[in-house]
């Protein structure tokens, strides 16, 4: 199997599926000339031409629109956000519009369209360019939101993504397209709901998705190898829709439940899951779900700073220890 | 008896003052050029984008406004806080993110604030800053004060819905801002050609929102600062809003990283020949006011300036891990911590 990188995946997908469907079209800033702020869409102007892989201008609330106009009367739109933190202009499209017309219309219309881009923190970009819309988007009712861990989960995910016929949204990080991973040749997609087990283990569920599952992997590593601590590691993989069963299933098991998220603290998919774990797992738990993420501020600039709010590998490693009454 | 060349007369800045914009243009441009040393060396995180080539519009244009009119820009806003008189340490710590940088380390490069400076940023999201200098000029209106606000964005923020709105509402209300698009010709790699249905932008807020709109050419000091002169005194004279296009030309890439593909080296070059530096350099020369030993003396205190600000700026403190609870708000109610 070749071995590719995470963006590559994602060109890939969308390279497939603009071949099989010519009604998926790539719109968005730097697209097409420029090959991609991040090189996402690498080679796809030559391939499909200035019709179907088009540069906008900084528009986003303009272009979501469009997108959403064209889904509306059954083109399949792929919308790429430089990042989520430039979709913020276009929320009223993203979160308004994209979600709420077809169950306005008693169910007369289909929105097939997928908005992707990075979100996250990237690298000391400071405050508003540091968002993570994972709890934002999954708030609404309405849109789907896919986040994937690995390049053999982006590609099949984005492909599944674009053959949905609802607005779906496709979270990527800055950090992860250069992941590397063999992907195979012949075509998969993966379904919406099923979360996949990243790292089978018996002593803590650890739930985690996108960038955040890269640090609990690590982590689970490290407990691995210092602690002899088995964490089982549950990618979630799409955060809505959610499959709770897999999370339950997994904290039956261990008994410990600990979050893993980028975004801000307060009413975050942690949160909403800590709610859900405690609702449906009260009996099964020996000590309260414990939360990882970002400290609950703006992100500053500065690199310690910067560092020091972000959630990493250790601050994962302390929340289940924490968890789990592990004793040093 | 005031006639049309004797407000023209008032109008022209001593020769002193333009000796003055040239070294301030020498300070930016070494400024950069360390920057972006400092870049490489990873000394300076995040996104940083520099002025090089534009340097004629943010000087000639704040030399025409006091101290007390409000300055509002974008991200690649090295050039304005430097031409408002932030000082070069505190801006160099900030691009190392320490704790007496302009923002405290919070913001960046893209975020310089300067409150004692009327200095309002360095903001980020193309656009956005735009809406804010029609409320801030909408307070000045309020308050009948004899200030203007002058608002700096590119010619890529032109298409945002907020430039928009903001300049209805500008014109709608009559309110004292210079608004100044510096045309760079690009919007990241996009030529302002494939991004704007009418790419000659001093034609979109005519007739569109009742502002009028000039253009001058940005890479002449003298000239920005003329046609920034007489929009104050027309936003001064209560006429509302005006808008000026500053044509111009951005020689580093957008930001750091950028391959540069969607420009030739030839295109590049040609505008470097009109170098607003050397521009002003030659009018001054011209006047008398400036000469090879002169210019010499200048390049090298304006070097050993930049020079000294960097190093101390290396040795400024970092700010402390609570410092990211600190400023979240005025008045806070105590850190939740998960
Ligand atoms: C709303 C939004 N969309 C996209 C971006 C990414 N971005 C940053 S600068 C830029 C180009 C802006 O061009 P222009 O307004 O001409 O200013 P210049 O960089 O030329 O000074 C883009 C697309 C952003 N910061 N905000
Ligand atoms: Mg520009």
């Amino acid at each position: 199997m070749p071995l590719i990188q995470f963006r590559e995946a994602l060109n890939q997908a969308m390279c497939e599926e603009m071949q099989r469907d010519p009604e998926v079209f790539l719109i968005g800033e730097e697209v097409a000339e420029y090959d991609g702020a991040y090189k996402v869409s690498r080679g796809m102007l030559a391939k499909f031409g200035p019709q179907r892989v088009v540069d906008m201008p900084i528009s986003e609330c303009g272009f979501a629109g469009l997108g959403l106009g064209a889904a509306l009367v059954g083109l399949r739109p792929i919308v790429e956000f430089m990042t989520f933190s430039f979709s913020l202009v276009a929320l009223d499209q993203l979160l308004n519009n994209a979600p709420k017309i077809r169950y306005m219309s008693g169910g007369q219309f289909k929105l097939p369209i997928v908005f992707r881009g990075i979100s996250g923190p990237g690298r000391q970009l400071a405050a508003t360019h540091a968002w993570s819309v994972d709890a934002l988007c999954t708030h609404v009712p309405g849109l789907k939101v896919v986040a994937p861990s690995c390049p053999y989960d982006a590609k099949g995910l984005l492909k599944t993504a674009i053959r949905d016929d609802d607005p779906v949204v496709f979270l990527e990080s800055e950090s992860m397209y250069t992941l590397r991973q063999e992907v195979p040749e012949q075509e998969y997609l993966l379904p919406f709901g099923q979360a996949d087990i990243k790292r089978p283990g018996g002593d803590c569920t650890v739930v985690a998705w996108g960038q955040s599952c890269v640090i609990a992997l690590e982590a689970a590593e490290q407990l691995h190898r210092e602690n002899g601590l088995e964490v089982e590691v549950v990618d979630l993989r799409t955060l809505r829709p959610l499959d709770l069963s897999r999370i339950i299933q997994s904290v039956r098991r261990t008994g410990y439940c600990v979050t893993v998220e980028e975004g801000y603290p307060t009413c975050s998919v942690g949160a909403e899951i800590a709610a859900l774990v405690q609702e449906k797992c009260f009996d099964d738990l020996d000590h309260a779900v414990v939360r990882v993420a970002s400290l609950d501020v703006p992100m500053p600039y500065s690199k310690p700073l910067q560092e020091h709010v972000v959630p990493d590998a250790r601050r994962v490693v302390q929340a289940i220890q924490q968890a789990t009454y592990f004793q040093g | 008896m005031s006639t049309v060349a004797e407000k023209n007369q008032k109008l022209e800045p001593a020769v002193t003052q333009m000796v003055d914009w040239y070294r301030q243009m020498l300070v930016i441009r070494q400024f950069e050029l360390r920057c972006s040393q400092s870049y490489q060396q990873q000394k300076v995180g995040g996104f940083c984008h520099l002025y090089m080539g534009q340097e004629a519009v943010a000087v000639g244009s704040l030399a025409a406004l006091r101290p007390s009119d409000y300055v509002i820009t974008a991200y690649r806003d090295h050039g304005h806080a430097i031409a408002r008189g932030t000082g070069l340490t505190a801006l160099f710590a900030e691009l190392y993110g320490r704790a007496t940088g302009c923002s405290h380390g919070k913001g960046g490069s893209m975020h310089f604030f300067d409150r004692g400076k009327n200095f309002f940023g360095g903001h980020a999201i193309v656009g956005a800053h735009i809406p804010l200098a029609v409320g801030m000029a909408w307070a000045v209106k309020y308050r009948a004060e004899d200030r203007v606000v002058a608002c700096f964005f590119g010619d890529g923020a032109m298409n945002q819905g907020a430039f928009h709105e903001a300049l209805n509402l500008a014109g709608l209300f009559k309110l004292p801002i210079i608004f100044v698009a510096e045309n760079n010709q690009y919007g990241m790699g996009t030529h302002v050609d494939r991004a704007s249905a009418v790419p000659d932008l001093k034609l979109r807020t005519g007739d569109a929102y009742g502002i009028d709109g000039k253009d001058v050419d940005g890479m002449d000091c003298l000239a920005v600062y003329r046609m920034t002169r007489a929009a104050a005194e027309y936003c001064r004279g209560g006429n509302g809003a005006i808008f000026l296009e500053a044509k111009t030309y951005r020689y580093r890439g957008h930001s750091m990283s950028d391959p540069q593909k969607y420009r030739t080296k030839e295109e590049l070059a040609r505008y470097q020949e009109h170098d607003p530096i050397g521009r002003l350099e030659e009018q001054l020369k011209a006047r008398g006011a400036l000469d090879e030993r002169k210019i010499e003396a200048l390049r090298q205190e304006v070097h050993a300036a930049v020079e000294a600000a960097h190093h101390q700026a290396e040795q400024e403190p970092w700010p402390q891990p609570d410092d990211v609870w600190k400023d979240v708000y005025a008045n806070p109610f105590g850190p939740y911590q998960l």
